[in-house]
Formats: C-alpha cells, sequence, structure tokens
C-alpha cells in the first residue's frame, strides 16, 4: 500500500535540475522528450522509486504530457513504481544462469530475507526480485544492486550471505 | 592461436584509458579516415571487408550504410545497439567494459562515414558501471580533440552522446530502440519506412551493433581486403562468441569464422569441454532466439560434415537439423538438464518481453508459457506439444517485429529435436518432477568423453 505522505508533492532540488538541464542539452531543439528514461533513471535514484508527483513533475520540466510520463515508467522494468528495499536485490532467472543454478540463489535469497519477490523487509533495507538476462551469462548466476547497479558474479550462497551482511553494516 | 583483431590488446594494463590506448596504436583509424578519405572511401572498404552485422540478423554492414538517405538539409544519425539482452549474449558489455575507446574510435570512424553530426550509443539502462565507462571515455577522446569541433583539423565536427534504456529486451530490435531513443515506451515500428529512410526524429539512421562498429577500426586500419581474407566464404573476419552454460571455461572468445564447433567446445583455447566431465546435449549457437540443437546436429550436419562457427555452416540444412550464428550467444548443455524446463524459461522470458502490440506476439508467448509450464510440472497432455507447436507456427512470420519469430523458434525446434523427452514428462509426470530424461537416445554422441 502507498502511504498518502509518498504521493504528496515534490520539489526537485537545484542540483537535480542542473542535471536534467545538461541531459536535455544532448538532443535538437523541441526533442527534450529523448532526455524522459535518463531523468526517470535521476528521479529514481534519488528517491529510490518514481512516484505519480515525481512523474507529474518530470512532465512539466520536459514540457510534455504527465500520461507520457506514466506510459514510459510503466513499460520499462527498471523504473519502481512503488518504495522497495534500500537495497534490491536483482538475480538474473533466465535460462543461461539457470543452467549453473540461480533458482537455488533464489530461493536461498527468499529464505534469507524472509520475504517473497517484490516484497520489503520489515527493516525497509531489502527488496528482491528475478530480472531477465543481465548480458553476463558467463559470470552466471549473477545479481545486481541499483542505484548504481553493482555486479555480484558467480553468486554462491555464502556470496549471498556475505553480501546481505555487508549492505546490512 | 587464433588471430585477434578486437581483443588483441585487452589485457595490456590502463587499456581502458585514452592515454594507453593511444600509444597501443589506438585512433590510427580516425586519422587514416578524417585525414586521407572520403566517406565514401570508407563505405567501400567496410562493403570489400564483407563484414556482416554482428547483431544478430547478420546484414553486410556495407551495404546498409550505402542504403542511408542523403536528403539536403536533414540531419543523419548512427545510433550503436548496446541494448544487448539477448539471453546467452555478453560480448558487448564486455568490449565497453575492458574496450571503450575500440568502440568509441569505431563510432568516430563510422558516424564520418555515413556523414552523421551528432551520434548515439544506446546502452541498455542495468549497464550504469559501462554508460560511466564510456562517458569517462568520450570525454578524453574530447580533450584530445578526437571528438568535437574540427576533428584534427578536418572540418568535420562530431559529437558523441550515450543513451540509456530503461530495462526492455525489445529495445535492442532496431525500431523500438528508435522509439525509445526519443522517450517513448519501446514499441516496433511498422516497416518500411526502414531506418534508413526515417529513423530518429524522422532522420535517415543506421542501427549498428557495438561488435560491428568496433569492427570498422580494423577493417579501415588494415584494408577491407585483408579483413575479408580472414575467416571462411561470406563469413569473413573475426566475431566474438559468449559462451556460457555447462562448460569449463565460459566467457568471450574471439574467433576466426569458420572455426570448427567441436574445436570450440573441447580446445582448451575456448570453452575447455563439459565441465564435471559430463557429456553434451545440447547447443544453443546464437542467442536465445535461434533453434536448440542436439548434440549429434551441433557438431556435424546432417550430411556428415563438421560443423563450422559460421554464418552458412550453422544455418545449413535449415531449420530442420541447422540453426544459426545469430549474436553469437553460445550456450552449452550438459546431459542433466532438462530441455522442458529450459523451453518453458524462454517461453516465459518472451511473455514478459513482449511488447504486446500483436496479437499472435502477445497472446501466443502467453499461450506457449503457460502449457510448457503445465507440461513441466506434470499437467501435461498429449495433444499439448501438438498445441504448441500449433502456437508456433501461428506466431511465426505474423507480427509487426521479428520477437514473435524469436519466441516461436525454440519452441518449434525443442520439440523438433527432443519430442520424446516431453512426451516422457506427460507419460511420466511424477518422475519428471523428481529426475531429469538426461541423454537418452539423441542419436550418437561423437565426443562422449
Ligand atoms: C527482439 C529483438 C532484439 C534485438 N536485440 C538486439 C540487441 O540487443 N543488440 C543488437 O545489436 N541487435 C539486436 N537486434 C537486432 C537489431 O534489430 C538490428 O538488426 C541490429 O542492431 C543491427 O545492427 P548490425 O547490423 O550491426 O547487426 C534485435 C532484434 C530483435 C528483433
Ligand atoms: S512481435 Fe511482439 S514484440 Fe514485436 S511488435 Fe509484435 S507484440 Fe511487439
Ligand atoms: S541469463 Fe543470466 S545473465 Fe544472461
Amino acid at each position: 500500500m502507498l502511504k498518502v505522505t509518498e504521493e504528496q508533492p515534490i520539489e526537485f532540488s537545484s542540483k537535480l535540475i542542473t542535471e536534467f538541464n545538461e541531459i536535455v542539452t544532448r538532443y535538437p531543439e523541441e526533442k527534450q522528450k529523448a532526455a524522459l528514461l535518463p531523468i526517470l533513471h535521476l528521479v529514481q535514484a534519488e528517491y529510490g522509486w518514481v512516484s505519480v508527483p515525481a512523474m507529474d513533475k518530470v512532465a512539466e520540466h520536459l514540457d510534455i504530457k504527465p500520461i507520457e510520463v506514466y506510459e514510459v515508467a510503466s513499460f520499462y522494468s527498471m523504473y519502481f513504481l512503488k518504495p522497495q528495499g534500500k537495497y534490491v536485490l536483482e538475480v538474473c532467472r533466465t535460462g543461461p544462469c539457470c543452467l549453473v543454478g540461480a533458482e537455488k540463489i533464489m530461493d536461498y535469497m527468499e529464505k534469507q530475507l524472509g520475504v517473497k519477490e517484490g516484497e520489503v523487509t520489515s527493516d525497509g533495507l531489502f527488496s528482491w526480485r528475478g530480472v531477465e538476462c543481465l548480458a553476463a551469462c558467463g559470470m552466471a548466476p549473477v545479481l545486481q544492486i541499483g542505484p548504481e547497479y553493482t555486479f555480484h558474479e558467480h553468486l554462491t550462497e555464502e556470496k549471498v550471505d556475505q553480501l546481505i551482511q555487508e549492505l546490512k553494516k | 592461436m587464433a588471430r585477434k583483431l578486437l581483443l588483441e590488446n585487452i589485457n595490456v594494463p590502463g587499456i581502458n584509458t585514452f592515454d594507453v590506448y593511444r600509444q597501443q596504436g589506438g585512433y590510427r583509424a580516425v586519422e587514416k579516415a578524417l585525414k586521407s578519405m572520403s566517406p565514401d572511401d570508407v563505405v567501400e572498404e567496410v562493403k570489400k571487408s564483407g563484414l556482416r552485422g554482428r547483431g544478430g540478423a547478420g546484414f553486410p554492414t556495407g551495404m546498409k550504410w550505402s542504403f542511408l538517405a542523403k536528403p539536403e538539409g536533414k540531419a543523419r544519425y548512427l545510433v550503436c545497439n548496446a541494448d544487448e539482452s539477448e539471453p546467452g549474449t555478453f560480448k558487448d558489455r564486455y568490449l565497453m567494459t575492458y574496450l571503450p575507446h575500440l568502440l568509441i574510435e569505431g563510432m568516430i570512424v563510422s558516424s564520418f562515414a555515413l556523414g552523421a553530426k551528432v551520434s548515439y550509443i544506446y546502452v541498455r539502462g542495468e549497464m550504469m558501471p559501462q554508460i560511466r565507462i564510456l562517458e569517462k571515455a568520450i570525454a578524453e577522446a574530447k580533450n584530445a580533440g578526437f571528438l568535437g569541433k574540427n576533428i584534427l583539423g578536418s572540418g568535420y565536427d562530431l559529437e558523441l552522446y550515450v543513451q540509456p534504456g530503461g530495462g526492455a529486451y525489445i529495445c535492442g530490435e532496431e525500431t523500438a530502440l528508435i522509439e525509445s531513443l526519443e522517450g517513448k515506451r519501446g514499441n516496433p515500428r511498422i516497416k518500411p519506412p526502414f531506418p534508413a529512410i526515417s529513423g530518429v526524429w524522422g532522420c535517415p539512421t543506421v542501427v549498428n551493433n557495438v561488435e560491428s562498429i568496433a569492427a570498422v577500426v580494423p577493417i579501415i586500419n588494415d584494408g577491407g581486403e585483408e579483413y575479408a581474407k580472414i575467416g571462411n566464404g561470406r563469413s569473413t573476419g573475426t566475431k566474438l562468441i559468449s559462451a556460457s552454460g555447462n562448460i569449463n571455461k565460459p566467457g568471450v572468445y574471439e574467433i576466426e569464422l569458420g572455426l570448427p564447433v567441436e574445436e570450440f567446445i573441447y580446445s582448451d583455447d575456448y570453452c575447455g569441454g563439459i565441465a564435471n566431465s559430463k557429456r553434451l546435449k545440447a547447443v544453443v549457437a546464437g542467442g536465445s532466439s535461434v533453434p536448440i540443437l542436439p548434440a549429434n546436429l551441433i557438431l556435424k550436419t546432417i550430411t556428415g560434415e563438421p560443423r563450422l562457427m559460421s554464418y552458412e555452416s550453422l544455418s545449413d540444412g535449415g531449420f530442420q537439423s541447422g540453426s544459426m550464428l545469430g549474436s553469437g550467444g553460445f550456450i552449452a548443455f550438459d546431459e542433466d538438464q532438462c530441455i522442458v524446463r529450459n523451453t518453458w524459461n524462454y517461453a516465459r522470458f518472451y511473455h514478459h518481453e513482449s511488447c504486446g502490440q500483436c496479437s499472435p506476439c502477445r497472446e501466443g508467448t502467453g499461450w506457449m508459457e503457460k502449457v510448457l509450464h503445465r507440461l513441466e510440472y506434470g499437467h501435461g497432455k498429449m495433444s499439448d506439444i501438438d498445441l504448441l507447436v500449433d502456437v508456433a507456427k501461428k506466431i511465426e512470420g505474423n507480427t509487426i517485429c521479428p520477437l514473435g519469430d524469436a519466441a516461436a523458434w525454440p519452441v518449434a525446434s525443442a520439440i523438433r529435436h527432443f519430442r520424446d523427452e516431453f512426451e516422457w514428462h506427460v507419460t511420466h509426470p511424477k518422475e519428471a518432477l523428481e529426475r531429469n530424461y538426461g541423454l537418452a537416445n539423441y542419436a550418437e554422441f561423437t565426443n562422449a568423453i
């Protein structure tokens, strides 16, 4: 359930706005809509997810309709439309990774974190989900953690434990 | 060892920096092209090289470039396809991570050939570390005068930008990529018009894979004819192969096209054989979209010729007994893998990734996932197997973009070659939950250890 407070209007920081404006310069005049995907990444890195008020603000900034932002944010798998754990552990669940044990890693993750795919741990620190091939099948099984998408390869149960411990610190 | 054109210097410490890359002879192709060649000369060399698109379809790059429309007063764009999302493929990530300047050098030469003043590298959003690497490398190249205004005093201007995707396999399809670059959902466009006539913002556009663009560098340095001497027939040059699955040495290998598949799998120079001393059951040779082949058919063609790693040899026999080189995502399955489970996983992937525009793809991929799930989990009926074949047939060729085919082929080929394993799942539902079918009788295995 979304908390009302999370839906309240927000103001972007001037640092964020400066970054938005830099991105817009990469495209021809009047084609600023092209900045939408990179800007949504910045918004998510800042807030952990993209809320409706944030999307409305982005629409205003790019001078496009809010629906043009919603339809994009809901199409792409990377944008979270509801709050997540502080760390989202994204494990690859596609064929090549499954040949070398990705499914076992996901089962283990569920057990260790004590929450189902997509749910947030009670301390608010973690959520996890399966994602599709991350173009790292030779290093399988793999997982990534946003917002910088740091990468962890050749996963084992021990590595998962270590990772969770380190992130808890 | 085989000749390396792309990965030659990958182990040189600091090769990801401009200075080291330059010391190793980097950016010579830019100097040569901008100082001593016309754009058409560059296109001509690429034509001579016989280079075929490394993104999957294998369309000749030089020919694609020559189709680019050049109307007066309209900008032209080169967009590099770094969306790399085809399961089994991870060569572009590798190249961008370790040799970012090779891609940038290729982008400069290729943009010059096409007359693009602004070019984009569209990188899948999950590759944030690679996006940072490329942005840093672009800044270095610009600082050294290889990007920006009047490059090397040639009068040629070029700005190069990195554009992140948002996580969607379909955005690897070139027209979906263009939509995405414009800030929209990744819905493929109906062709024609082709991007060469109307691409980004309605302007003539070329979309090329990372590896295709990188290959332009050795082609310009050594000449197209030299490049064409490497390889086998119409499969010229070298190719990066992403090797994964149950092999001893997964990783990215640069091969000369024409290398025997058997050597690629079993030689210590490449995959080093099947892991844990098991036997090979099957291979998907070109990324998840291409037909799966049982071990006997990947090692030898139906007529008994050794199968080679080339566009022609891998497709020898058509879909009855052959497959495709595709993007070079080489996935090996050992004797303990379950073909039904793997096919279900792929069907789930394509269902998840369908953009939903055409009903055969949107509905068909969902059906295939559902039916395969029940076969795998012991609720399947014998008639389900033919149902799958029927659904796959109805998708194939009936959609806006090739994702439909890409979803249908793995299912159709798995049933074609491993039908007994599907039937066993129906006749032995409990047993199938506990163990896998194994090698069974998939013909003689020439390389059983
Ligand atoms: C569903 C689908 C996904 C694709 N994904 C990629 C991809 O990730 N990278 C890529 O280079 N080409 C991909 N392609 C192929 C592109 O449409 C296009 O043919 C290619 O980028 C052209 O570059 P090339 O000629 O250098 O190979 C995909 C095609 C389809 C139908
Ligand atoms: S074939 Fe599938 S992915 Fe391609 S346009 Fe149609 S629905 Fe979209
Ligand atoms: S299947 Fe997991 S990274 Fe490719």
